[in-house]
């Protein structure tokens, strides 16, 4: 089933790339302005409008941050008796707006929300969905060609999309955010609609804050164990370090497996992905599984026994030993240089 | 409660990717399988959820004939009803793979009653597509919502939690719902052996499938090129210290 059209709103020009633009603390979410960055690509020569889609009004700097990253119109998505996010009111607004602009693709983060909302559209329309993109392209009105993450990013998809609207969504570390060479001021407009009684069944009822502790995906500098720490007890080194580096823990999967650290810790492709610039990994033999959550850190640098380790080719720096006795010589180090 | 859990199998790819010489697939000839780590963890949760309020588990899979491996590592954990929809072994995309297990849902339900609760994995470790329990939730028309990293279930509704900004949100929903788990809900059991032993002897309802091509199509594989190509030994034993601690310096992590 493809989405019908209906009458063109006079003002609003036909044929726009919408992108569906969500929030985080600090305003518009970095998913999102890397998601604005490859949906801008699809406006092409032709000169279609970048139109974004935010819930709820905007401010004036998020309005600034559109203009930076291209976008023509800025739709405020008001949703009638309807508070917070609910998965299938946000994909049924989407969809009147896709009809409202006539836009062949539509365009979402990578995130739990964008992912989820997506598949919603696809599920209303029989679309396909294309997860985690890093690049896409027209090759005619219909289709387009792209190339998305697949094992976390582990390895690359090249593929063909066909279906109007197109539904990406944009790998969070696989694309870099970029102003527009060219902005114009964004124009404000405002999309009321009206949630069915079926996008009511699921509505976020309690947001629940969680204290303590520097934030795993958020860490500059991130100390990470792994099998070859041995024992729960083996990780009580690398805390001491943690502290003294002012960093976060993370863990590999089999740590987690063995019951020695809880999952928050965990650093993977089934677990948080970390962008700091420092990880210090230590023990950890470099699965796929793990690297997937660390291809964003700056610095990578690498304690383990074995030379031949896999995660040695995915270094900056190794130091090659027993961890149970670098660990402390560095923290004794890091110690000593303090008090001088 | 009756609880149905979807799954996949998946090879297990350790440190590095080989495709194969057309890179349309990955290698798999001397790769082990597993089912998705969601999906390990959604099975578990179903088992939980049947020891605490009595049902049956029931899971499912689409894929080849060895798939029916992971249906037996269910049955060690828990699972009672076994079904395999079998492939010849080509990757389904998303659309179909949801229409095919919808109609399997509506047979097994015509059978044997309704799920009042489906469970999945939020994606699949190999395609990571995130949309399989979605699609699925839509065509049934119950509810869902993905992500799920804590279920408490009642009677005729259940609390699901997940994590977003750094906190956690609440969802209540009625039942009978899809929801899609995340790793991290719980720790998955290891199979006993009487378990093991038990799982030889379940039935697997065999639900022969057609496969159909979708609109999202492989044109070819590849592994991306990484920013590191190998790491500069620093030392051996205590001797890199003093040089990690000069970089420490540069990169400013020491304050």
């Amino acid at each position: 089933m493809s989405v019908v059209r209906s009458q063109t709103q006079s003002e609003v020009a036909r044929g726009g790339v919408l992108c569906f633009v969500e929030r985080d603390d600090d305003g518009l979410a970095d998913a999102s302005l890397r998601a604005l960055t490859l949906a801008r690509g699809l406006c092409g020569v032709v000169g279609r409008t970048l139109v974004a889609a935010v819930m709820g009004e905007l401010d004036e700097l998020e309005t600034e941050t559109l203009t930076h990253f291209g976008v023509g119109d800025a739709y405020q998505v008001v949703l009638d008796d309807l508070e917070g996010y609910s998965p299938s009111a946000w994909a049924t607004a989407l969809l009147e707006l896709v009809e409202v602009l006539g836009s062949d693709v539509l365009v979402a983060a990578g995130s739990d929300r964008g992912q989820e909302v997506l598949a919603h559209v696809g599920a209303r329309t029989g679309l396909p969905m294309a997860a985690n993109c890093l690049s896409a392209s027209w090759t005619d009105s219909r289709s387009l060609e792209l190339s998305r993450q697949r094992w976390g990013g582990s390895l690359v998809e090249d593929a063909t999309l066909e279906g109007v609207p197109a539904l990406l969504t944009v790998a969070a570390d696989g694309v870099l955010a970029e102003g527009s060479p060219s902005p114009t001021a964004a124009t404000i407009r405002t999309h009321r609609s009206t949630p069915r009684d079926l996008d009511r069944r699921v509505v976020v009822s309690e947001w629940i804050a969680r204290g303590g502790g520097v934030s795993l995906a958020d860490a500059r500098v991130v100390v990470g164990g792994g099998r070859g720490v041995g024992s729960e007890e083996g990780f009580g080194a690398l805390d001491e370090l943690a502290a003294l580096l002012g960093a976060a823990v993370g863990v590999s999967r089999a740590v987690t497996s063995a019951g020695w650290r809880p999952h928050a810790q965990q650093v993977g492709q089934t677990g948080t992905k970390i962008s700091p610039e420092l990880y210090l990994a230590c023990g950890i033999s470099g699965a796929t599984q793990h690297l997937a959550g660390c291809r964003s850190a700056k610095h990578v640098v690498t304690i383990n026994t074995d030379a031949d380790a896999p995660f040695l080719s995915r270094a900056d720096y190794a130091l090659v030993g027993d961890l149970g006795v670098i660990v402390p010589a560095l923290s004794e180090a890091i110690r000593s240089r303090q008090k001088s | 409660m009756n609880v149905l859990v979807c799954v996949k199998r998946v090879a297990m790819v350790g440190s590095r990717i080989v495709l194969t010489a057309d890179a349309r697939e990955v290698d798999v000839r001397q790769l082990g399988f597993t089912m998705s780590p969601h999906e390990e963890c959604a099975v578990e949760e179903a088992i939980r959820i049947v020891e605490r309020c009595g049902g049956v588990v029931t899971v499912m899979t689409l894929g080849p004939a060895e798939a029916s491996e992971q249906l037996r590592d269910a049955a060690s954990l828990g699972a009672t009803r076994l079904v395999h929809l079998v492939s010849d072994g080509r990757e389904w995309d998303p659309v179909s793979t949801a229409e095919a297990l919808v109609s399997a849902v509506w047979s097994l339900e015509g059978e044997s009653g309704p799920f009042d609760l489906i469970l999945f994995g939020n994606e699949a470790a190999d395609t990571g597509d995130y949309q399989v329990g979605v699609r699925v939730a839509q065509a049934l028309g119950r509810p869902s919502i993905s992500g799920v990293k804590h279920l408490d279930v009642g009677e005729q509704t259940l609390e699901a939690r997940r994590e977003y900004r750094g906190g956690e949100e609440r969802y209540e929903i009625a039942l009978p719902c899809v929801i899609a788990v995340k790793e991290g809900i719980n720790l998955p059991r290891y199979p006993s052996l009487p378990g093991r032993m038990r799982a030889k002897k379940v039935i697997i309802e065999e639900i022969p499938v057609e496969w159909r091509e979708g609109s999202l199509r492989t044109v070819r594989l590849r592994v991306p090129e990484e920013p590191r190509d190998r790491a500069e030994i620093l030392g051996v034993g205590v001797d890199g210290v003093g040089a990690l601690v000069t970089l420490f310096e540069q990169w400013g992590i020491l304050a």
